[in-house]
């Protein structure tokens, strides 16, 4: 489909959160247009100068003292348990996100109810509420003596100073990662192949499964990789809650900030270049498999 | 929306009742409670409380810092997101993809490490340390150093949010503006900008809330000197660490606050930009 | 690009002219925060009273470890006041800022004030503390910093492990002691403040090993019939130690100033001052005045029970030491 035809069909909103569908549309090859030189040079001076240099500092000083020692620092027992425990945390809210990310983003584009807008408006409220305060927030709400945190301990649950903890900020970290990237692709699918669905016998749930989750597909999972990221290096809103117990709930920035206090750069910036590397790796994956998905679809 | 119309795709009136509610309670147990939590502890002891928080000259001196890093961070990612959607998305040159992983990069970097990467280079014993030194020269644990942290988290906001939607709208229109002979500035400032300002609105008033909103980055290299070099959030962790907890949840409330004043200017900015999107498309419709 | 330059420059610029009058940067950690508010008062009043000129004293309050960080890595403080003498053993050795005997500059030990470690217990005491030993039963929840992160909870620890040491007589024995202390400790906050917030407001815990002036503190901001303190028989003698950076000072122009707010710690009003938020004071009839606040029970030092905090911290705190070790091997 044309870009035009697409513009026509369904405004190209400025909702479109990293959205994928952008991503498999098709734009020329063109060397008509001047500024190539002018941008690219701004853009790669800019992130240069903000990104890429204080970056490779770190690298440069997590392996000033050889292979050897990053490896020791990025290995030892408790810095492996909180990989654990930053991983599996990161991977749990991604995936309670992912589920209700799209659930939030489907009731947000498809239904109209009182409350829609504000609901809407809210979604964004995690990239703007400081971390920390969130943190304080959730443990008020989830500790023992909180108001939900009480229900739970009635019925026998602990949530607040567990790992449930963090799982629980990082998926209100999370969310709007996913639904941002979700909601602008759900709102210019095409009503047409639903419809030649219906038509065709297809129960909802089948359409649901067969038409419209593979056309998400693409956004869910780079709403998916942008949330598991943002988890992996989270701290402000999760020391509050995790209880912090070393092989338990002790996530993996908070050791590099322990290790800080005790002067220890190597070892702090062998764990942050791990985290970094595992991050990058994982986005660059997602970009070139959009990529790649939208050649795909032009060449269909 | 012709979806939401369309009774033969679209759900039974009973699953919409119950996504629906599903979808309202995840978002009022994991959003809504929160922020009620903020504003109910805010409140605790009346609004003279809160106001008493706000009106005070360290919570002043922190929210000038804030807006002051916002002020310098915004610009700067603005002008930078739009020089790099422009070369994303005119533009077929290798490596695209990989300029795009690490315009995404400051998202998944931890805030810890935001931080320290500035004190690797900029510390008394940092690369350019002993420099800055020799010309008394302070960016981090100064005014700096803060906005430096700022406009690392804020990085992707506006060249995320722009380049989606330049490469969906493509190059026709501008290269038509070209080929009619029109500047490069002219053809940016007359088309291009014309098309991608909505998106370009809603990307930096997301770069400022969640620049407004910083805390563990800028923790690192603010020093923490009370009226000097905190900023908002730093202040309620002060407050809060001073079993201070009226006023902590107060100076939250003020930041929940501006965040929600930009949500709200977000929301405005959508619909005017489905009406302009809904005008355009009649238009177009009248013309063929 | 030219606009975010500029701002930088001008930022860089009122970073460099921001020194007009004197002013002082204390640069502490985070239980001091009252005590300083009212001191910094104190001593401006008595700097100009004696000739000086208008003063403003800055604040910069954190954990103790990354406050000694952050003037290593730049943060230009005038004073340094902060939990241990390990932190600013490291200003000297890694920042070379003062020198290494700074320990030397000022009275006993450069602590103007001492402080202890103490069991804080919800009302009516329902768990039956009384000392250390209680804090290892079955179903007794502790909350203490993590010794890691936080100043104060090497205090916890070392004083524990006294304990240990002086009941059970051996330091294998005292190691078992903390492994099951450390067993029942339910959540291991990173700061002091952090830990009595969840004791207080989050109500976790049975026990609280805090400061005796924060479990003071908590007391008085967060109820006084709410908590009670419990003077375990063996205790640590904390020292928290205040310095004149030099370096820093020279390069400001303020070492007289500095010198003097140090001085003046010492001073009646000083001794008052701290002593008014529960700070023990060193001066004996400023300390007689208070007594009734402060309840005797032995002390140890850790220069006599432990070495000194630079061993100290490399058999107990250091990555792979004893401390780690317990965890490990949970």
């Amino acid at each position: 489909m044309s870009s035009q035809a697409q513009g026509g069909a369904l405004p190209p909103l400025s909702r479109d959160w990293f959205r994928g569908r952008a991503w498999r549309d098709h734009f020329r090859r063109d060397s008509a247009l001047p500024g190539f030189g002018l941008t690219l040079g701004v853009s790669l001076f800019y992130l240069s100068l903000v990104v890429l240099v204080p970056l490779s500092a770190t690298f440069l000083k997590s392996f000033a003292f050889g292979w050897e020692t990053f490896w020791q620092a990025a290995t030892a027992p408790r810095v492996l348990a909180s990989y654990r425990v930053s991983f599996g945390c990161a991977l749990l809210a991604a995936l309670v996100n992912l589920g209700f990310g799209l659930l939030v983003a489907w009731v947000l584009v498809r239904y109209r109810f009182p409350g829609r807008r504000v609901l809407d408006a809210l979604v964004d409220l995690p990239f703007a509420l400081p971390t920390a305060v969130a943190g304080i927030a959730l443990t008020a709400l989830y500790a023992p003596k909180g108001w939900l945190g009480s229900h739970a301990a009635a019925l026998g649950w602990k949530i607040a100073f567990t790992p449930v903890g963090i799982v629980i900020a990082l998926v209100f970290i999370g969310l709007p990662f996913v639904v941002r990237t979700v909601q602008p692709v759900l709102e210019t699918l095409e009503p047409a192949l639903e419809e030649a669905a219906a038509t065709l016998g297809a129960s909802r749930l089948t359409t649901f499964r067969r038409v419209l989750l593979p056309a998400l597909l693409p956004a869910l999972l780079t709403g998916f990789a942008m949330a598991f990221a943002r988890g992996l290096g989270e701290y402000g809103s999760v020391i509050f809650i995790a209880g912090n117990m070393p092989m338990v709930s002790e996530v993996a920035p908070l050791l590099i900030i322990t290790k800080l206090e005790q002067y220890d750069y190597t070892g702090a910036t062998a764990i942050a270049v791990t985290l970094l590397v595992v991050s990058f790796v994982m986005l660059l994956a997602i970009n070139l498999l959009q990529a790649w998905t939208r050649r795909a679809g032009e060449r269909r | 929306m012709s979806a939401a119309s369309n009774p033969v795709i679209t759900e039974t009136r009973g699953v919409r009742v119950l996504l629906i509610a599903l979808a309202c309670l995840f978002l009022g147990v994991v959003l809504v409670l929160p922020l009620a939590v903020v504003v109910g502890e805010a409140l605790a002891k009346g609004l003279g409380a809160w106001w008493a928080a706000i009106d005070e000259p360290n919570a002043l001196a922190a929210l000038r810092l804030t807006l002051t890093a916002a002020a310098i961070a915004v610009p700067a990612n603005l002008v930078f997101g739009v020089c790099a959607a422009w070369a994303v998305a005119k533009f077929e040159f290798k490596g695209k993809q990989l300029l795009i992983t690490l315009i995404d990069l400051p998202f998944a970097v931890s805030p810890v490490i935001a931080g320290l990467i500035y004190v690797l280079l900029f510390g008394a014993h940092g690369w350019f340390g002993p420099a800055l030194a020799a010309h008394d020269l302070k960016v981090i644990f100064a005014v700096p150093g803060i906005v430096l942290a700022t406009v690392f988290v804020t990085f992707p906001f506006v060249a995320r949010e722009l380049i989606p939607v330049m490469q969906a709208q493509g190059s026709d229109e501008e290269e038509v503006a070209a080929t009619l002979g029109a500047s490069g500035w002219q053809t940016f400032w007359r088309v291009t900008l014309p098309n991608i300002k909505w998106a370009l609105l809603y990307g930096v008033i997301l770069c400022n809330a969640r620049a407004m909103g910083e805390f563990g980055a800028v923790s690192v290299v603010s020093g923490h000197i009370r009226g000097l070099t905190n900023t908002l959030p730093l202040h309620v962790e002060i407050l809060y660490n001073e079993y201070n907890f009226v006023a902590a949840f107060a100076t939250a409330s003020l930041l929940m606050l501006l965040a929600l004043i930009t949500l709200v200017l977000k929301s405005l900015v959508e619909a005017r930009a489905a009406a302009a999107a809904r005008a355009a498309h009649k238009a177009r419709e009248h013309n063929s | 690009m030219t606009k975010f330059r500029l701002a930088l420059l001008s930022a860089l610029t009122v970073a460099v002219s921001a020194h007009a009058d004197v002013t002082l940067l204390n640069v502490s950690y985070d239980p001091t925060r009252e005590l300083y508010a009212e001191y910094n008062a104190a001593f401006a009043k008595h700097w100009q009273a004696a000739g000086g000129e208008a003063i403003t004293i800055n604040q910069s309050h954190g954990g103790s470890g990354k406050q000694a960080r952050a003037v290593i890595d730049g943060l230009e403080a005038d004073v340094v006041t902060l939990g241990l003498a390990y932190d600013i053993d490291a200003i000297a050795d890694k920042g070379g800022l003062l020198p290494k005997d700074w320990q030397k500059a000022h009275p006993y030990n450069s602590t103007p004030y001492t402080s202890t470690i103490v069991l804080l217990v919800r009302k009516g005491n329902p768990k039956g503390i009384k000392d250390w030993n209680d804090l290892t039963r079955d179903g007794v929840a502790v909350i203490t910093p993590n010794p890691k992160t936080s100043g104060g909870a090497r205090w916890n620890y070392l004083a524990a492990w006294a304990y240990g040491r002086e009941t059970l007589g051996s330091d294998a024995a005292a190691r078992d002691f903390v492994a099951k202390l450390f067993k029942n400790v339910a959540v291991l906050d990173t700061g002091a403040r952090g830990a009595t917030t969840t004791f207080a407001e989050r109500g976790i815990g049975d026990v609280l090993i805090t400061w005796e002036n924060e479990a003071y503190l908590a007391q008085k901001e967060l109820g006084a019939d709410a908590f009670e303190i419990v003077t375990p028989s063996l205790s640590i003698l904390a020292e928290p130690p205040v310095a004149v950076v030099d370096k820093v000072a020279g390069k400001h122009g303020t070492l007289q100033a500095a010198q003097a707010y140090i001085d003046y710690l010492y001073s009646k009003e000083g001794q008052e001052i701290a002593a008014r938020n529960f700070y023990r004071p060193r001066d004996p009839e400023v300390a007689a005045k208070y007594a009734a606040r402060f309840k005797d029970t032995r002390l140890v030092t850790v220069d006599e029970a432990f070495g000194g905090w630079a061993r100290a911290h490399a058999e107990h705190f250091a990555d792979g030491a004893l401390f780690d070790q317990i965890f490990d091997g949970r």
